[in-house]
C-alpha cells in the first residue's frame, strides 16, 4: 500500500482509506517516507559510536603506557608493520619527520598525522588486519602510547587515556589545509 | 561507387563525413557478396552456415553470464599487500575491452581496505545518530520500502591513475592504468529523506559515515551533499548491490572521491565537524610541493581518458579508427572531449555520445583515418562549469612529487609506425 498522511493516520476510516484510494500516490506529507526508521536504544548508540573525535569526545576509559605497548607491539603489530615500526611488509609507523616538502616525502603517523585521537580510533578499530577490533581498550591506549613513542612525540614514561592522548600535538598538527568548501 | 579518399596526414583527424562515406562503401561491397552467395544456394542450405546456426541453441538459466569467448575480460587483480592482507588492494576496470558509458556490475573496480564482508542483510543495521532529534535504526527491508531514486554515475577512486604520476611511465594497458572507473546506474533512497526522519539538529555541519567491513571505513563529510544528490543505494544496474560494491547498501556520493561512497554502510553520525579519520589524514589527502596537504577535497576533477586504441591494444595497419574514450567529472556535465593525435598541437572536438549526464561517464568517438605514420593520442575534457582538464606539466606543478591522488592529467598513447602502442609522459 502506498502511504500518504491519511492512510497513515486512519486506524479510523473506511472513508478516508477510500478518500486516500482516489488521490494521486504522490507523497504529500511533510514526512515524505514511509517513516519506518525505530528508535534506535542508547545501548546499540552507545555500542555502535566508536569514531573519535580530534578533541577525544569519545575516548572511552582505560589507559595504557609506552612500556606496556612494546609487548602489545611485538604480539599483535611487529609481524606486518616490521620491528620498531620500520615497516615491511605493511606501512612504516615512524619516520619522515621534516620530509613532507622534500623531493621525497615520507608519510607516517609521527611525519603526517595531525591528530593522536585518530591513532586511538584507527588501531581500535581496524588493526591488526587479521583480527580487527579485538583489542582491548587498555591495549589500545598503550600500543597508541607506544607508537607515539618510537616517533619522538612522547616520553618513554607516557600514560595514554581519555585526558591524556587529546593534549598530545603532532609534529604536522598544522600541516593540513581544509578544502571542503573550496 | 565513389574513389576511396586517400589517408589523412597525420595532424589532421577525418571528419565525420569522412568516416560515414567509409562506412557506406565497405555497406555496398557486403550486399554485393551476398547477392553472389544466394545465386550459388544449393539444397539443403545447412551445409553452408556454421554448427551454431544449424543445432539447437543451449536452454535457458537463472542467471545470464558473458559468452564463454569474453572469459578473458577480467579485472586486473592488484592486491596492495599479498599475503598479509590479501583483502587490501584493488582491482581494475578493464576500460580498453568494454565499450558504452556504464560498466557491467562483475566489472565494476573494486577497494578494499580488508576484502569484501559476507553480509546477511536481515543481521543489518543502518544507524543514522549523532547530532539529530531522533536516533534511529533502519533495517534493509524497511529501506526497501522507501521511495526510490536514480543516479547514473561515476565512481573513480582518488588513487586512479596513481601510477602515472609516477617517475617513469607505467607499461600497461588502459584498465590497469585508468580502471579504477566504472559507471553504474544506482539506485536507493535520497539521504535527505532519512536525515529529514531523523530530525538535523541545528548545530550539525558534517557527517561521519561508516562500513561494516572488517576496516570499519569512515569518513566525514560536508552535510550539505546529503541535501544535493547523496543516496543510500541499493541496487546497481538495477539488481540488488553486489558484496564487492556495499551489499546490502552503500553511500553515494556522485562526483566525490570513490572512497567517499562508503559501502556496507552501517552507521551515520552527524556532527559539528569533521573526525579526522585515517582515511581523511593519512590517506586521501593530497599532498602539495610546499608541504602542505589538501584536506576534504571531496570532488573530483576534470578528466578522461581514451581507451581505444591505448596501450598494448595494438593496430593492424593503417586505416580507419575509432578513436574512443570515457569524460567524467565531478562537478557536472561534460560539454566537450577534444582528441590530439600529435601531442597536444592540434585539437579536435569528439562527438559526445548523448545521453550526457551529470558526474556520469560520457563516452566520446572520433574517427580517425590512420595513415601509418607515428603518432601521440590524447583526450582533454572540458564540463560545464569551464573547468579544463589539465595537461601534464601544469598537474605535476602543483602537488608533491609523492602525490599519487586526484590524478586527473591529460595522458598520452604513443603509436609506432608498426601498430604498437605505449604509454607516455608528454
Ligand atoms: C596482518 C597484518 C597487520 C597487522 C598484524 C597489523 N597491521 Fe596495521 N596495517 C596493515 C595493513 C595491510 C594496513 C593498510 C590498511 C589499509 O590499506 O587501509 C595497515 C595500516 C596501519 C596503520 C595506518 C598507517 C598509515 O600511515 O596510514 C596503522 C597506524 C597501523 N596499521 C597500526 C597497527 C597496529 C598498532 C597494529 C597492532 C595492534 C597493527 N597495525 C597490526 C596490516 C597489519
Amino acid at each position: 500500500m502506498f502511504t500518504c498522511k491519511c492512510c497513515a493516520v486512519s486506524a479510523a476510516a473506511l472513508v478516508l482509506l477510500g478518500a486516500c484510494a482516489n488521490q494521486s500516490t504522490v507523497q504529500q506529507s511533510s514526512v515524505p517516507g514511509p517513516a519506518l526508521g525505530r528508535a534506535a536504544t542508547a545501548e546499540e548508540i552507545k555500542a555502535w559510536s566508536i569514531s573519535i573525535a580530534p578533541g577525544g569526545a569519545g575516548l572511552p576509559a582505560g589507559s595504557g603506557s609506552v612500556q606496556q605497548g612494546v609487548a602489545v607491539y611485538a604480539a599483535k603489530c611487529a609481524a606486518c608493520h616490521g620491528e620498531k615500526g620500520n615497516g615491511k611488509p605493511a606501512d612504516a609507523l615512524v619516520g619522515g619527520l621534516g620530509t613532507l616538502a622534500t623531493a621525497e616525502p615520507v608519510r607516517t603517523v609521527g611525519s603526517y598525522w595531525p591528530y593522536a585521537t585518530t591513532l586511538f580510533d584507527y588501531v581500535r578499530r581496524a588493526m591488526p588486519t587479521s583480527a580487527p577490533m579485538s583489542l582491548t581498550n587498555d591495549e589500545v591506549y598503550a600500543v597508541t602510547a607506544y607508537v607515539l613513542n618510537i616517533n619522538g612525540i612522547v616520553a618513554g614514561d607516557a600514560i595514554m587515556n581519555a585526558q591524556s592522548l587529546p593534549q598530545v600535538k603532532m609534529p604536522n598538527r598544522d600541516g593540513f589545509v581544509d578544502y571542503s568548501r573550496k | 561507387m565513389k574513389t576511396r579518399k586517400l589517408p589523412a596526414p597525420a595532424g589532421d583527424p577525418s571528419d565525420r563525413r569522412n568516416f560515414l562515406k567509409h562506412g557506406i562503401v565497405s555497406a555496398g561491397a557486403v550486399a554485393v557478396g551476398a547477392a553472389t552467395a544466394k545465386a550459388h544456394a544449393a539444397d539443403p542450405i545447412g551445409k553452408d552456415f556454421p554448427a551454431f546456426s544449424v543445432t539447437p541453441g543451449a536452454p535457458f538459466r537463472g542467471y545470464g553470464q558473458p559468452s564463454r569467448h569474453e572469459e578473458k575480460v577480467l579485472r586486473a587483480l592488484t592486491p596492495g599487500y599479498g599475503a598479509i592482507a590479501p583483502g587490501t588492494g584493488s582491482s581494475r576496470t578493464p576500460l580498453q575491452t568494454l565499450n558504452g558509458a556504464l560498466t557491467p556490475s562483475g566489472l565494476h573496480f573494486e577497494r578494499h581496505h580488508n576484502g569484501v564482508p559476507d553480509i546477511d542483510p536481515a543481521q543489518h543495521k543502518l544507524l543514522i545518530h549523532g547530532l539529530v532529534k531522533k536516533p534511529l535504526v533502519f533495517t534493509e527491508a524497511a529501506l526497501l520500502r522507501y521511495p526510490m531514486v536514480s543516479r547514473t554515475a561515476f565512481v573513480e577512486c582518488a588513487g586512479n591513475s596513481g601510477a602515472n604520476t609516477l617517475p617513469a611511465a607505467p607499461q600497461a594497458n588502459c584498465g590497469a592504468i585508468h580502471g579504477l572507473l566504472s559507471g553504474s546506474e544506482w539506485t536507493g533512497v535520497s539521504l535527505s529523506l532519512l536525515l529529514d526522519e531523523a530530525g538535523v539538529e541545528p548545530g550539525a555541519k558534517w557527517f561521519l559515515a561508516e562500513g561494516a567491513d572488517s576496516a570499519a571505513m569512515s569518513r566525514s563529510m560536508l552535510l550539505d551533499k546529503a541535501y544535493d544528490d547523496a543516496i543510500v543505494a541499493l541496487y546497481q544496474n538495477g539488481e540488488r548491490i553486489r558484496p564487492e560494491q556495499g551489499y546490502p547498501m552503500r553511500l553515494l556520493v556522485p562526483g566525490y572521491q570513490g572512497n567517499l561512497n562508503v559501502k556496507w554502510l552501517r552507521r551515520l553520525e552527524l556532527t559539528e565537524g569533521p573526525t579526522h579519520t585515517k582515511d581523511e589524514t593519512s590517506k586521501y589527502s593530497m599532498l602539495m610541493r610546499d608541504g602542505k596537504a589538501r584536506q576534504f577535497m571531496f570532488e573530483l576533477g576534470v578528466k578522461s581518458v581514451i581507451t581505444r586504441p591505448s596501450g598494448g591494444l595494438g593496430m593492424p595497419g593503417a586505416g580507419l579508427y575509432e578513436i574512443s574514450g570515457l569524460a567524467w567529472s565531478g562537478a557536472g556535465r561534460i560539454v566537450k572531449a577534444e582528441v590530439s593525435i600529435d601531442g597536444g598541437t592540434s585539437w579536435r572536438e569528439a562527438v559526445l555520445q548523448a545521453p550526457v549526464l551529470s558526474k556520469a561517464l560520457t563516452r566520446f568517438r572520433l574517427p580517425w583515418q590512420w595513415n601509418g605514420s607515428p603518432a601521440m593520442l590524447q583526450s582533454r575534457a572540458t564540463d560545464e562549469k569551464g573547468n579544463v582538464q589539465p595537461a601534464r606539466a601544469e598537474w605535476t606543478a602543483q602537488y608533491s612529487a609523492a602525490n599519487r591522488y586526484h590524478n586527473n592529467m591529460i595522458q598520452t598513447w604513443a603509436v609506432k609506425a608498426d601498430g604498437s602502442i605505449s604509454n607516455v609522459y608528454l
